[in-house]
């Protein structure tokens, strides 16, 4: 980071947007055919459109599938909930925190909303953040 | 009709652990048997094709250096799961467009030990910076942080998916479908492993991601399997016995999945496996209730339960009702794995392709000894790999026998 001025923080990936105190996802939305995607593409997916524009993601959702990840490649913290949660319309990966990992407190159907945490900082002070959903009630 | 396919010869090696064997000798004892099966030579043969993932490639010509270089055409295929499924059709492929009228496939892998399949990346580098890198500017691993990669939790997703939509899968019912497919390997003795569990043992086993346990993820073990194809022009002029052991392949269908607005952040298994199996009822001319037994892509129990509706085998929305009918089960209605499926005969990747379709002509030949389907005349084997990939072949016995 150029600035030095400020503690800097970079988001765990590029759709991640960390505004001050109003963090959300962005998605790059077809402008012919509404498909959106969160990495680049030359052309749209679905109708082959190549004209695309930055849309913000609802920030809060339902949770439509889930998985409790028990055993997981060296380095991974387990256990940890894996979803899809239904953003408006728009299907977002992403982990729950801030719930017991166990089948008695994650279901399919509950509202989520989105979380931002830290992941550390750098040795040049760069704090990383991530995100995931946590229960919204 | 002159475009008929056949499979002439078809072989699987015993699957399981071959710690002295690497994976040309084991595709090389497959080619060899499916040769013999078929009563024909590598002379005989106008194109092959070969399948293996983890491999260094060049697979095809190794296995020819073992069992035969005629110089004809070499086609290393990798395909996902569906590997070996690609590999027969690509030699059928050759077939219908007329430049051989026989063809050899196989599918081999090495996968004893290698454990889990999917997930890591890259650690976070010496230096101690966070570098945003790759596709989504990530600047560490994001497997674990955003989601899994590893494939007991991206199919345990699939599997909890049908049961936010339609109601009624739980942890119980998908240890249930284990259930049946490892009760159904005792009978194969092929099969990696073929023992028996009660449920409890399955439910109580090690929780690998939520609700697969262990006995409910695919077996990685090691095997190949091969498949000797004919024109049905050529097969007239082979022996009685060659054409009374022939088996059909009605349909040939290989589909990757087309956009679905979720299928960027979970893969879509259901579309392209619904249309695959649409164009193979097209293609053969039957339909579901035609099929006597199906050998469908069960690398885990919560992918088997959605196949059941994505190949048509029940109504949309009736996969729990079918399985608690016991209809998938070797003496219900419409057996599913009866040779044990993935999760106990073993998924030595590429090998499944030609695998399930090995167990499928066993029945239709009425070779299978103990776990025979009686009568069996119409069955179909389906693959899928992620990314995706999916193959549906529909199998008749021949009218001759």
């Amino acid at each position: 980071m150029a600035d030095t001025a400020t503690a800097s923080r970079v988001p765990l990936v590029h759709y991640l947007v960390l505004d001050d105190g109003d963090p959300h996802l962005v998605a790059s939305e077809c402008t012919n055919c509404g498909a959106r995607f969160f990495d680049r593409r030359n052309a749209c997916a679905s109708c082959f459109g190549t004209d695309f524009r930055q849309v913000q993601i609802a920030t809060e959702g339902e949770l439509r599938t889930f998985t409790i990840v028990a055993f997981a490649a060296p380095g991974v913290e387990v256990p940890f909930v894996s979803g899809v949660i239904d953003c408006d319309g728009t299907s977002v990966r992403g982990n729950l925190r801030n719930v017991e990992p166990d089948a008695d407190h994650v279901h399919t159907g509950m509202k989520v909303r989105l979380t931002t945490y830290s992941l550390g900082t750098d040795d040049h002070g760069t704090e990383a953040i991530g995100f995931a959903f946590e229960p919204a009630s | 009709m002159s475009d008929d396919i056949w499979i002439l010869g078809i072989n699987m090696t015993k699957f399981g652990k071959h710690i002295d064997r690497d994976v040309v000798d084991l595709a090389s004892e497959a080619v060899m048997a499916a040769l013999a099966d078929g009563g024909v030579t590598m002379a005989d043969m106008g194109v092959f094709a070969a399948g293996n993932l983890m491999g260094s490639g060049g697979i095809g010509q190794q296995i020819q250096k073992q069992v035969g270089q005629t110089g004809i055409p070499v086609y290393n295929v990798s395909n996902a799961c569906a590997t070996g499924a690609t590999a027969l059709r690509t030699a059928i492929m050759s077939i219908k467009a007329g430049e051989s009228d026989m063809g050899l496939a196989v599918g081999v892998e090495k996968l004893a030990g290698v454990g889990l399949l999917g997930g890591g990346g890259r650690a976070k580098k010496d230096g101690n910076e966070w570098e945003p890198q790759g596709r989504f500017g990530a600047v560490t691993s994001t497997d674990g942080r955003i989601g899994t990669d590893t494939m007991p939790g991206v199919f345990a997703q699939v599997g909890m998916e049908y049961g936010h939509k339609y109601g009624g899968a739980d942890f119980e019912l998908f240890a249930k479908i284990s259930e049946k497919n490892h009760a159904h390997s005792t009978l194969n003795p092929l099969a990696a492993y073929s023992k028996r569990f009660t449920l409890e043992e399955i439910m109580g086993d090690m929780m690998i991601a939520y609700p697969n346990t262990r006995p409910m993820c695919s077996a990685n073990c090691d095997g190949a399997a091969a498949a000797v194809v004919v024109s049905g022009e050529k097969l007239r002029t082979l022996s009685l016995e060659q054409q009374r052991r022939a088996v059909k392949v009605s349909a040939s269908v290989l589909t990757s999945d087309p956009w679905q607005e979720a299928c960027q952040v979970l893969p879509d298994v259901n579309t392209l496996t619904k249309n695959a199996a649409k164009t193979a009822y097209e293609q053969a001319g039957v339909g579901p209730e035609d099929l006597d037994l199906v050998e469908l892509h069960d690398c885990f129990a919560t992918a088997e339960l959605v196949h059941y509706d994505n190949l048509g085998l029940c109504e949309e929305g009736g996969a729990v009702d079918f399985f608690n009918s016991g209809a998938p089960w070797r003496d219900g209605v419409l057996p599913v794995n009866v040779s044990g499926g993935l999760q106990s005969k073993g998924h030595p990747i590429s090998a499944t392709g030609i695998a399930n379709i090995w167990e499928i002509c066993h029945h239709l030949r009425g070779e299978a000894g103990d776990r025979q389907i009686e009568g069996a005349k119409v069955g179909l084997a389906h693959v899928i790999g992620l990314g995706s990939a999916c193959g549906v072949h529909i199998l008749e016995k021949s009218a001759t026998s």
